[in-house]
């Protein structure tokens, strides 16, 4: 089984976004960049696929492409996922911030190319929090989805998944190929080792442009501003708990 | 122009989650049609029909959409589009399922999460866990548009909307197998007006519960988790507020051993007033709090839990 992972180069998420004064949008200029946290899991579960691990039959996957849009230095993304496990990369360059109705037609346009069985990617990019790519893929290519994956089961040509939803926990079977969009508690991703991260460098990094996949990424929403979210009044301490009750009645909450 | 809500229900009720979004599809326009989807709804569509400002409820019932699988509720909706500018669903995970996939399927940008409608092509919405607001404007000709519930007003009863069939799809390529639902007579983490919450701090999961749950019970509140206490494993996943969790926005939320990272202030710093317990007084979550004690949990909740009567 063929399994395309698309990943995003993000913000590092322990890095605070700054706000740029004039309002065009956050600063990225001289900030630690990293792959998406939810991409990593898919990565991982992805190579576990690959190699057996967990619940996994050896040799469930065969081979793993990663795909990245954006800027040059988003192959640093693919590295990392090909230093991790996967076996290829490939990048479609674009200098502009790609909406994820773009990204879904650009990545429509890689499946029909590569025709992998299953697209595994995040829930989520930490930056534009969206959540929306992979249900648009989905539907584009009139494939099943299961999002928020917890735990996914490859067999019988469907891939059985876990959700996270609100109360609980939902399992649905989607008939392969499929996508799935996993969540935060899939897995925990390997660090990459040396070695790897130097076998890594021998590893092929296709890379084209947007424009070779004659789809419109033409954007349909225009930024007016980016502004800082309204500050919260600084706040008391209370040493006590008397103190604090009586604080929070003439606040009117209790 | 007229606007769609699909309404999250709970079989035979709708939830408060979906009056917040007809607050929002209103101040779009004034003719706003509610869609029930499911499968035996007929109660819900009925409680749907009495929300204020309603002009009529859609009831869409099928095999295929009784547990709201994306493929059905897309064929669904897709089909009743035409006669509608905008289509409108809660921020729920429901809501982040399929209205992505609406949207792909009638080639329109999806407008995630919004917390304020500046006018019936422009909204507000959070980005980078919320360290940022975009003003953004739609050129598409059709919305598509999750609303995060936190931030609107419920709209009110009193309404008396007529009911409509109209065709349910079939689920298709996508099977239920089963849910596990956490079974809990607190109030909803997202409903609720008061919310506890609970970090890494509290060591293990009987702990979690042996602190969190009288203190909870004694308020009337729900009980909230960090990321880091999901993860170790001390309380449900479903508990967690946080970017990659639940967002919400109660009049009171007290962390408690909760150290405020960036992922979790951005499930909770729209609360009212935010009280935090944490014995270290660098802990970034102070920075935010109206209320900071600076006291180890384990004397802190005992004595306001007395103080609490």
């Amino acid at each position: 089984m063929k399994v395309l992972v698309p990943v995003k180069r993000v913000i590092d998420y322990n890095v605070k976004a700054r706000v740029k004064a004039d309002q065009t949008g956050v600063d990225l200029a001289n900030v630690k960049m990293s792959m998406n946290p939810f991409d990593e899991i898919a990565v991982e579960e992805a190579v576990r696929l690959k190699e057996g691990k967990e619940h996994h039959a050896a040799g469930t996957a065969t081979e793993i492409v990663v795909v990245s849009i954006g800027v040059t230095q988003a192959q640093e993304t693919i590295r990392t996922a090909l230093a991790m496990g996967a076996d290829r990369g490939l990048l479609i360059q674009s200098d502009s911030d790609l909406e994820p109705l773009a990204v879904a037609k650009l990545l429509k346009a890689v499946v029909d190319e590569e025709k992998p069985d299953l697209v595994l990617l995040g829930k989520q990019s930490i930056d534009g929090d969206n959540n929306a790519v992979g249900q648009m893929l989905a539907a584009l290519l009139d494939w099943p989805q299961a999002t928020f994956a917890s735990k996914i089961e490859i067999g019988g040509g469907k891939a059985t998944v876990t959700r996270e939803v609100d109360g609980g926990l939902q399992t649905l079977a989607a008939t392969l190929p499929a996508v799935v969009s996993v969540d935060l508690r899939l897995n925990t991703p390997r660090y990459a080792s040396l070695p790897n991260i130097m076998k890594a460098k021998k590893k092929e990094i296709a890379v084209k442009a947007t424009s070779d996949y004659g789809v419109d990424v033409a954007p349909r929403l225009k930024v007016l501003k980016v502004t800082e979210p309204p500050k919260r009044a600084g706040g008391i301490k209370v040493t006590d708990a008397a103190d604090l009750v009586a604080k929070l009645k003439t606040a009117g909450v209790l | 122009m007229a606007v769609l809500v699909i309404a999250d229900r709970d079989g035979n009720t709708v939830r408060d989650t979906t009056h917040k979004t007809v607050t929002a599809a209103l101040a779009l326009s004034g003719d706003v049609d509610v869609l029930i989807i499911g499968q035996g709804s007929k109660a819900a569509a009925d409680a749907a029909a009495k929300i204020a400002g309603v002009r009529k409820v859609l009831l869409a019932e099928s095999a295929g959409l009784g547990h709201q699988l994306a493929e059905a509720v897309e064929q669904t909706v897709v089909g009743l589009a035409g006669g509608y500018d905008a289509i409108l669903s809660p921020a729920t995970t429901d809501g982040k399922n399929f209205m992505p996939r609406i949207a792909a399927k009638l080639d329109v940008a999806p407008i995630s999460d919004i917390v304020e409608v500046v006018s019936a092509d422009t909204f507000v919405r959070p980005i980078y866990a919320g360290n940022a607001l975009e003003t953004i404007q739609s050129s598409d000709g059709k919305k598509v548009i999750t609303v995060r519930p936190t931030t609107f007003a419920a709209a009110a009863e009193g309404g008396s909307a007529p009911v409509e069939t109209v065709a349910g799809a079939d689920a298709g390529k996508t099977a239920f197998v089963n849910e596990e639902m956490v079974k809990s007579d607190r109030p909803e983490l997202g409903a609720a007006k008061i919310v506890v919450s609970g970090g890494r701090a509290l060591g293990s999961a009987e702990e979690f519960h042996a602190v969190m749950d009288p203190l909870a019970d004694k308020l009337g509140a729900a009980v909230g988790a960090s990321r880091a206490a999901v993860d170790a494993g001390y309380a449900p996943n479903d508990y967690q507020v946080g970017q990659t969790g639940k967002v919400v926005a109660p009049a009171l939320y007290i962390a408690i051993g909760i150290s405020g990272a960036i992922q979790h202030l951005a499930g909770m710093k729209d609360s009212k007033i935010i009280v935090a317990i944490n014995k270290d007084a660098d802990a970034p979550i102070f920075q935010v709090a109206d209320f900071g004690w600076v006291a180890d949990y384990k004397t802190a909740v005992p004595e306001l839990m007395k103080a609490l009567g």
